[in-house]
């Protein structure tokens, strides 16, 4: 029983933490273009550095 | 003004006008720079963004390039101050890819409703996988303090979750109800709130069961539809909107004091002059006061042949100038210009449509009082027979949980996001989700001639006089043109080889060419000193040496290469086809002979066209109209279902349903076909649902349906619901033409 109210918490954080990336990460713009991002990765270090 | 003059002119004030056209577009960025964005429809690979961004970033001017493969657009960021507009459209275009500038409103990058939705479906997937970690526990036989502070838990998070991802189902349900109507989302939203009413008033006296899962899964299966489908029409109307602009969107005025400015098209009045260069489309109609030229108009009267113009001449608003400038007067404002009256024939037919019912809002009408009735009836049976009303309520919701259209919502959209993405995967563009079922439904197809049954320009016929050697020779001259039938002789040879001496373009006569062995010309009779015994004239071109005419060459359009096959399928399919087509009655009824098409009518105007298919729909025929002209419009929108080729004019292309950039017109018994499927899958489906309801219902009704069946048999149904629309993937796509004219974007190399 014990063991269940360190566990309980530990995977709502956790299912929140991931909630908060994936919204996160749409506000970001990076689902804007998931084809363009599986591309990316092909090419060469990119000039300008601040390319995301 | 004399013809040089004119020209020397125009090269000047050209650069300016296009530099304007282009900045209007552009919307206001950071740090008092603009933002363009451009179609790339040839963009497909890591190598083209690099192309492309470094082409761009190059510039001085460029702040940021980014390249969306998903929508091919990229986006550029730019100080005007540094450098033009202009020289970002040729960058594009030397790095090796065929660009336009997008109206800044077409812009779907950040989309509202795709965004919100996306967050619901997160919030609705976090809520059900934890409560579900909960209600395992409880199934598993937790004791009863372990099962309360569970249930509490659960309560926690199920409540503000279903408070954020219901909101879209609330709103629809609210909406439909103000307006006494009922739709998919009413029954869902009555089951979501009375099932997380009722388990919170369990949780609070401690009772055995919650339905906090079964809500939270509902909403989110029923997200994950929603989310899909909004994401594949977005995905096919960016598509329509990344074709370019064929309608110009202003006009070089020349001012009383023979001054050029570019002006927005409605501010062109009545009386202006302007001037219309080769290529450019007609603005608004208009009368030709000088210049000779020749017009191209197609797409708006369905007419395949360039038609000749002198001073005098009337120019109807969408006809493209093929050859020389001309000086034009406004006749009427755009407001009032051919292209307006389509505009208006179109919103005074446009009705079948919106009098058209979704099939799942028609199941719902029938569904829901149906379903509330059975819960109502449970509860007072329960009630008066047993007198437990505190049971009744629960056996009252139960039935209201398991009943709850999960796989009847899903029924519908599945099957046409399926279809969609499947249609989308072939070059063809849905529009609308009650297309594909309207589309199921016709029994004939209207077909127009130019553009569509045909390739919509002209082409090599045969050589009329002369040796067969000099077609080369013609076809050397006329690389030197851009005009239409000089493009049809260099793609009738071979190859071309640079005309030694000196070469000139007439504008309106044809090309000379001063060589050693003498003076060649090409191109009209009057140019090239032939006499001419009919009128069409307008579809040959002369070959001339030292004035004598040595060969003559006739152009004609073709029919499409597919067109025999798709009308095939069609009536294979039990469709009857017909033709309509503004064209001349000679060059339709060889088109109808090729194509062995038995109905069929020429000099069709727009209205005639119209009129056809109201006839039609009066007489209880569900008609399908293909066409792509500006005069197809009213026709295309009247019709009970309509398809137009990406070649089509901006109107016809925004009337029509379906939108195919493939160019096969097996595109149209394809799209049938898969319409004609998905109805039936839809209609299996709703079959699911309903067999599942008659299995589960009277289990909820006797009081047998505990948390943990509601929750398998709703996740049950869902899949198998899901797994039949997925069949719709079986058989193959259409493959896009392989010939020069719509090769497939996605396979063109950069040049």
């Amino acid at each position: 029983m014990s063991g269940l109210l360190v566990l309980i918490p530990v995977a709502l954080v956790l299912g929140l933490a991931a909630l908060a990336t994936f919204l996160w990460a749409l506000r970001s713009g990076q689902y804007d273009d998931l084809k363009g991002a599986g591309e990316r990765i092909l090419q060469d270090d990119p000039k300008d550095p601040d390319h995301r | 003004m004399t013809t040089e003059a004119s020209i020397a002119d125009v090269g000047a004030v050209t650069a300016a006008d296009a530099e304007a056209a282009l900045l209007a577009l552009s919307t206001p960025g950071p740090d008092g720079t603009r933002v363009l964005e451009f179609a790339v429809p040839d963009a497909y690979c890591a190598a083209c963004i690099s192309a492309i961004e470094d082409g761009l970033t190059g510039l001085p001017q460029v702040k940021s390039a980014r390249v969306n493969l998903t929508n091919r657009r990229v986006r550029v960021g730019f100080a005007p101050a540094l450098g033009t507009a202009l020289s970002l459209e040729d960058a594009i275009r030397r790095s090796g890819y065929r660009t336009h500038a997008l109206d800044p409103d077409t812009d779907s990058n950040r989309d509202p409703v795709l965004s919100e939705l996306a967050r619901a479906m997160a919030v609705a997937g976090f809520a059900a996988a934890n409560i579900m970690l909960f209600s395992v526990s409880v199934w598993a036989g937790a004791d009863a303090p372990t099962r309360n502070l569970f249930h509490w838990l659960s309560a926690l998070i199920a409540l503000p979750s279903i408070a954020y991802a219901g909101r879209p189902f609330f709103r629809s349900a609210f909406a439909a109800l103000r307006v006494g109507r009922t739709n998919m989302d009413v029954p869902i939203s009555i089951g979501v709130t009375l099932a997380t009413g009722l388990s919170l008033y369990e949780t609070a006296i401690s009772g055995a069961h919650a339905y906090f899962d079964a809500s939270t899964m509902l909403l989110f299966f029923l997200l994950v539809g929603r989310t899909l489908d909004h994401l594949m029409r977005q995905r096919a109307r960016g598509a329509i909107a990344n074709l370019a602009r064929l309608a110009p969107r202003g006009a070089t005025l020349i001012a009383a004091d023979g001054g050029h400015a570019f002006v927005p098209l409605d501010q062109i009045a009545p009386g202006d002059q302007l001037l219309l260069r080769a290529g450019e489309r007609v603005p608004v109609d208009c009368r030709v006061i000088s210049g000779n030229g020749e017009v191209d108009a197609a797409l708006v009267t369905g007419e395949s042949l360039p038609l000749s113009v002198g001073p005098g001449s009337e120019l109807t608003a969408g006809a493209v100038n093929l050859a020389g400038s001309l000086t034009v007067e406004a006749v009427r404002a755009a407001a009032n210009s051919f292209l307006a009256q389509m505009t208006a024939l179109m919103e005074a037919a446009e009705n079948t449509r919106t009098r058209y019912r979704r099939i799942a809002d028609r199941a719902a009408a029938i569904y829901a009082p149906t379903l509330h009735l059975t819960a109502l009836l449970t509860f007072l049976g329960w009630g008066l027979l047993t007198g437990d009303w505190h049971n009744a309520l629960i056996n009252a919701v139960a039935v209201l949980i398991i009943t709850c259209p999960c796989a009847l919502a899903l029924a519908v959209p599945m099957v046409q996001t399926v279809a969609a993405s499947r249609l989308f995967r072939s070059g063809i563009m849905m529009r609308d989700g009650t297309a594909l079922e309207r589309a199921a439904q016709i029994g004939a197809v209207v077909f127009d001639k130019t553009g569509t049954l045909t390739v919509g320009a002209p082409l090599l016929n045969r050589q009329l006089m002369g040796e067969d050697a000099l077609l080369q020779l013609a076809a050397d001259l006329a690389a030197h043109s851009d005009h239409a039938l000089s493009k049809a002789l260099v793609r009738a040879v071979n190859w071309v080889e640079p005309v030694s001496g000196e070469v000139r373009e007439v504008p309106g006569e044809g090309i000379e060419a001063v060589r050693t062995d003498g003076v060649w010309r090409l191109g009209s009779a009057r140019f090239c000193g032939a006499t001419v015994g009919e009128d069409d004239s307008s579809s040959r071109v002369y070959l001339a040496h030292d004035g004598q005419c040595v060969a003559a060459f006739a152009f004609s359009d073709r029919v499409r290469t597919d067109a025999a096959a798709a009308i095939a399928e069609l009536r294979q399919a039990g469709l009857a086809v017909e033709m309509a087509s503004g064209d001349a009655p000679g060059p339709v009824a060889e088109v109808a002979r090729q194509l062995s098409i038995e109905r069929f009518a020429a000099r069709q105007s727009p209205a005639d066209k119209l009129d056809r298919l109201v006839a039609g729909e009066a007489a209880g025929d569900k008609l399908m109209m293909v066409g792509d002209g500006i005069n197809d419009a009213p026709a295309l929108r009247a019709a009970f279902v309509s398809m137009a080729p990406s070649s089509a004019s901006d109107i016809g292309r925004s009337a029509a349903d379906f939108v195919f950039t493939n160019e096969r017109l097996t595109s149209v018994p394809f799209t049938l076909d898969i319409a004609r499927r998905a109805q039936r899958l839809v209609v299996e489906n709703l079959g699911i649902a309903i067999v599942y309801n008659a299995l589960a219902l009277p289990l909820a009704i006797t009081g047998h349906v505990t948390p943990l069946i509601a929750a398998l048999a709703m996740s049950g149904s869902s899949i198998l619901v899901v797994a039949n629309a997925m069949r719709l993937n079986l058989g193959r796509d259409l493959v896009a033409a392989p010939d020069g004219r719509g090769a497939p974007a996605a396979a063109r190399q950069p040049a």
